[in-house]
């Protein structure tokens, strides 16, 4: 039953094929099973899966379920959770139970799905490839002696090996996009505002997204719908309404513009990584669409950009983590500023010391026009190129990352090589549009993603392009050797 | 050398808002400590703030009675440090984009002058939590309570140069935005609070000096008296061939001294920049209408009214204006009576007086406004006499009751029948014949001592013009 998508899941609960206690079991049974190669879970919660389970069983039984109701799920660890341990892979939140649940854990458990855990993540969702973790590296279903993308690469290998059909993540940079790519799954990051932060542990206030990741689009297309819309408690949050995700997927994809930017099939990009791209965008043409050369001059700027602007809200965001209220405190501090440099030398690890220190150093007085005000003019230029590319097509497409997964360790003491993973993804967080990573074909055994890019709040018609492109091939239905039919 | 001083206030007053400015926890004062902070008060992770619209209405109020300009777009901005009484690390205000920009203020000076002060801009912001040092050996407490109560930070322009002017400015505001409806003004509690910037310079020269920073000052009387601590401490500095040091200094009322917190290059770098959780706050056409329409009438221009419509002196017209609700405690005595300038002898005299002695606000007051229409009414029908009047009044504070059950049970009613009057006087004359023989041959004087005699017998209840005319008329028949 795991290699099923959520509406097949669905109907059999409904049908009584298996109870969600059951399906729920058999989730949980292959976490036990499979997890200990993966490390793809920071906290398994059996007891409350099965419980919320069971009530699931009830709504079933007495004809209240929804579409997702009794289908169990797993949430990045990132986000909030009422009772549960929220660490954001850090010693500093080790010890952190939050009294709330965010917003997209609520709806997601008022959609009446059973919580199976919380996933591994580069820490405070800093990296790409997840190997920034205070609980060890993920490793890649595919292969794990590499590495499953950051920073939601602990949901994006416990769906790829089917260890939860669905997971969340959230994308700052490219945190779902990339290790959707890097593990063969589907993985959408919509709109900046399209679903709320509330509850969700800020890296990049201003980039941070919250998403999904699901076997396919029509799974991510049921989720999005469920998970997004405006939120009272963010005023982020985008009052743009929510379309109906599922019902756009079936529209023909004759006539539509798909913008090619030269600027992400550059030198850097690996041959058979372009040449799996190229032939998925020529499987698009197959399907009546029309491939538009455009430019975005100023992709490049992104990685300068994105390396001062999220560094510098991180070093704000994260001074809440002082060892006052919750979290890592040292022992036996002689006094208050004692207290604080060690709690935090002691709680954090050094990718988010060092993106703490660059952060402060770029808001610093002296600096911050040169750097910050800078930052954001970039930003602004990165932005109007997109608006500028969809006034003539209607989504944009390339690779997600350079590269398929590299091995653990062979990034890792070289942060501007890891920085590199993200030049194809890195400026779609800056612009705030929406954007899915989407299996194409593999390259030397390892997943290789797609990138679709889309105009603001036009996820319904992501979905839809990312659905027909899986109606017509059965890249997204591969699964890894090694866990099981 | 003569000596110049230049004085700019940061003025911070809380705003009368129910909730904080980004959560939803009650701003009441005096809870148990940690009961009104929620998670986004404690800034758990994850959570975010949302705005108060109360408190940008009240800042916009406040804008618009010092004619400042408004801007259309105002943001907000995290001004980072670590203290443990500020759970975010960072303090969401507003850096170079304020919601209130260049307005200005008149103050009295005490020569009878009037001097523009102006007010640079005021801005929105949280306030942080209490840190209690008292009560946990070796330990600090952190009480949240306060944590993320609304303020508005008013800053003023250098251009005040002497205590005096200070406090004149200070009390002003104070007076403002209590009739403003937008802080309660409570100095104790906190609620209204000041910080001045000081420095002083030779008279005539055009720079100003080196300022020092004075913080915690939570009187009227204290700003007066840092002020001038300051000044004179900079002074001394500079005839001693020394120089002053820009540095926060903290007064302390106890010692009467200013002390050095922290020089300049001690202060922190806050790394302002915008708060990406928070959009830019539009102040749209719509809600400046709204706002403008609940403005009420602003001190200075019910001074003016109370002088114009009342006839009455400027002085009493300011008495009565420095608090919003005493004028219009004021203005229904002086509507019910018909009599204003009674009213206002009522208001700044007996009343205020009573209710300065128990400390409390107008609006506690035990006798009404009905209360003392109802007296004002028994003097002017010459049922009593002012001075009796002084003591219904003062058996109506102590709750004996309304004003006619007072004169009834205490046989207070004036005696204004010519006939008893007259008997009142015949007897008088009777039981002095010789002061009334040394009137009579030319000692005028002692007219005086027999209007003393006639009131003394009838125990203050004769009405005294009658007295006068009936004595006059006996004495010199």
């Amino acid at each position: 039953m795991h290699n099923k998508s959520l509406t097949e899941l669905a109907a059999d609960l409904r049908a009584g094929t298996y109870t969600s206690v059951e399906l729920t079991q058999h989730f949980l049974d292959r976490i036990e099973q499979y997890d200990e190669s993966l490390n793809s879970f920071i906290t398994v919660t059996p007891a409350l899966a099965l419980a919320a389970a069971a009530k699931a069983d009830v709504q079933i039984a007495d004809g209240t379920a929804g579409p997702l109701t009794g289908i169990p799920m797993a949430h990045k660890d990132i986000f909030c959770t009422d009772g549960i341990k929220t660490s954001c892979a850090s010693k500093m939140l080790d010890n952190f139970i939050a009294p709330y649940d965010a917003t997209v854990v609520e709806k997601l458990k008022q959609a009446g799905m059973p919580i199976l855990g919380k996933t591994n993540m580069d820490e405070f969702a800093m990296g790409s490839s997840n190997e920034n973790s205070f609980y060890g590296p993920v490793k890649n279903p595919w292969d794990t002696t590499r590495v499953p993308g950051g920073s939601s690469g602990g949901s994006a290998a416990a769906v790829a090996a089917r260890l939860a059909p669905i997971a969340t993540g959230t994308d700052t940079g490219g945190s779902i996009r990339q290790p959707a790519s890097l593990t063969g799954i589907t993985g959408i990051k919509p709109t900046y505002g399209r679903v709320s932060r509330f509850g969700m542990i800020a890296y990049a206030s201003s980039l941070d997204q919250g998403g999904v990741f699901a076997r396919d689009a029509a799974d991510c297309a049921l989720i999005l719908s469920a998970m997004s819309g405006f939120d009272e408690k963010d005023s982020t949050s985008s009052e743009v309404a929510s379309e109906d995700y599922v019902a756009a997927l079936d529209k023909p994809l004759q006539g539509l513009r798909i913008g090619i930017p030269a600027q992400y099939f550059d030198e850097g990009l690996e041959a058979d990584v372009a040449a799996s791209i190229k032939s998925a965008l020529e499987q698009y043409k197959a399907l009546g669409a029309e491939l538009v050369d455009i430019k975005l001059p100023n992709t490049k700027l992104a990685i300068p950009s994105y390396y001062v602007i999220a560094p510098a809200e991180c070093s704000a965001n994260l001074s809440r983590l002082d060892g006052v209220r919750y979290g890592h405190r040292c022992d036996d501090p002689v006094d208050l500023e004692d207290m604080y440099k060690r709690s935090r030398a002691e709680g954090f690890g050094s990718e988010v010391k060092r993106r703490i220190m660059v952060g402060t150093y770029a808001l610093s007085a002296g600096y911050y026009d040169a750097y910050y005000l800078k930052a954001q003019k970039l930003r602004r230029m990165i932005k109007d190129d997109f608006v500028a590319a969809f006034a003539d097509v209607d989504v944009i497409m390339g690779p997600v990352s350079p590269t398929t997964a590299f091995k653990i360790g062979e990034k890792s003491d070289d942060p501007v090589s890891m920085y590199l993973q993200d030049i194809y993804t890195l400026a779609v967080n800056l612009a705030g549009l929406p954007a899915m990573s989407i299996p194409v074909e593999a390259a030397a055994g390892l997943p290789v993603g797609l990138q679709i890019i889309g105009n603001y709040f036009d996820e319904a018609r992501l979905l839809n392009v990312a659905h027909q492109f899986q109606q017509a091939t059965d890249f997204h239905k591969q699964t890894p050797q090694g866990f099981g039919a | 050398m003569e000596w110049e001083t230049v004085i700019g206030l940061e003025i911070h007053a809380q705003l009368s808002t129910k909730s904080k400015i980004f959560s939803g926890s009650s701003t009441a004062y005096g809870a148990e400590p940690n009961t009104q902070a929620n998670v986004v008060d404690l800034a758990m992770p994850g959570v975010l703030p949302v705005l108060n619209k109360d408190a940008v209405r009240k800042a916009v109020m406040f804008g618009m009675a010092i004619e400042a300009d408004i801007p259309d777009v105002s943001v907000f901005a995290r001004k980072n440090y670590f203290y443990p009484d500020l759970p975010q690390g960072y303090q969401i205000s507003q850096f170079d984009q304020p919601i209130v920009g260049l307005g200005h203020l008149d103050i009295e000076l005490e020569n009878g002058e009037t001097k523009r002060v102006g007010v640079t801009r005021a801005h929105l912001e949280q306030d942080a939590g209490k840190s209690l040092h008292e009560d946990f050996a070796g330990q600090t407490g952190i009480d949240l309570n306060r944590s993320g109560t609304p303020l508005l930070e008013i800053v003023s322009e250098p251009e005040m140069s002497n205590a005096k002017e200070a406090v004149a400015y200070m009390k002003k505001i104070h007076t403002l935005v209590q009739f403003l409806g937008i802080c309660d003004g409570n100095m104790q509690e906190g609620s209204f609070r000041c910080d001045a910037n000081v420095s002083v310079r030779p008279k005539g020269q055009v720079e100003f000096g080196t300022r020092a920073e004075l913080k915690n000052i939570n009187s009227f009387k204290f700003v007066e008296r840092a002020i001038n601590i300051e000044v004179e401490r900079q002074i001394d500095i500079i005839e001693a061939g020394g120089t002053i040091v820009q540095e926060t200094r903290l007064f302390d009322p106890d010692k009467d001294e200013t002390r050095s917190m922290r020089s300049k290059e001690e202060a922190n770098d806050y790394r302002y920049f915008p708060d990406p959780d928070l959009l830019p706050v539009a102040i749209s056409q719509a809600l400046r209408d709204s706002v403008r329409a609940e403005l009420p009438e602003l001190p200075e221009q019910k001074k003016q009214r109370f002088m114009d419509k009342f006839e009455l002196s400027a002085f009493d017209a300011s008495i009565l204006t420095s608090n919003r609700a005493l004028s219009d405690y004021f203005e229904s005595l002086a509507d019910a009576t018909g009599e204003p300038k009674l009213s206002a002898n009522w208001v700044n005299g007996e009343l205020a007086s009573h209710l300065n002695k128990a400390e409390i606000d107008v609006t506690d007051s035990t006798v009404s406004v009905e209360q003392l229409s109802a007296l004002i009414g028994r003097i002017t029908d010459n049922t009593i006499s002012g001075k009796i009047a002084k003591d219904v009044f003062e058996a109506m504070w102590a709750g004996e009751g309304d004003v006619d059950q007072i004169i009834e049970s205490k046989g207070l009613k004036q005696i204004t029948d010519s006939g008893a009057i007259e008997s009142l006087i015949d007897e008088i004359i009777a039981a002095n014949p010789g002061q009334y023989e040394q009137y009579r041959s030319g000692k005028d004087k002692l007219f005086g001592f027999f209007v003393g005699q006639v009131m003394k017998v009838s125990k203050g209840k004769a009405n005294p013009a009658e007295v006068n005319r009936l004595l006059k008329a006996k004495l010199d028949a």
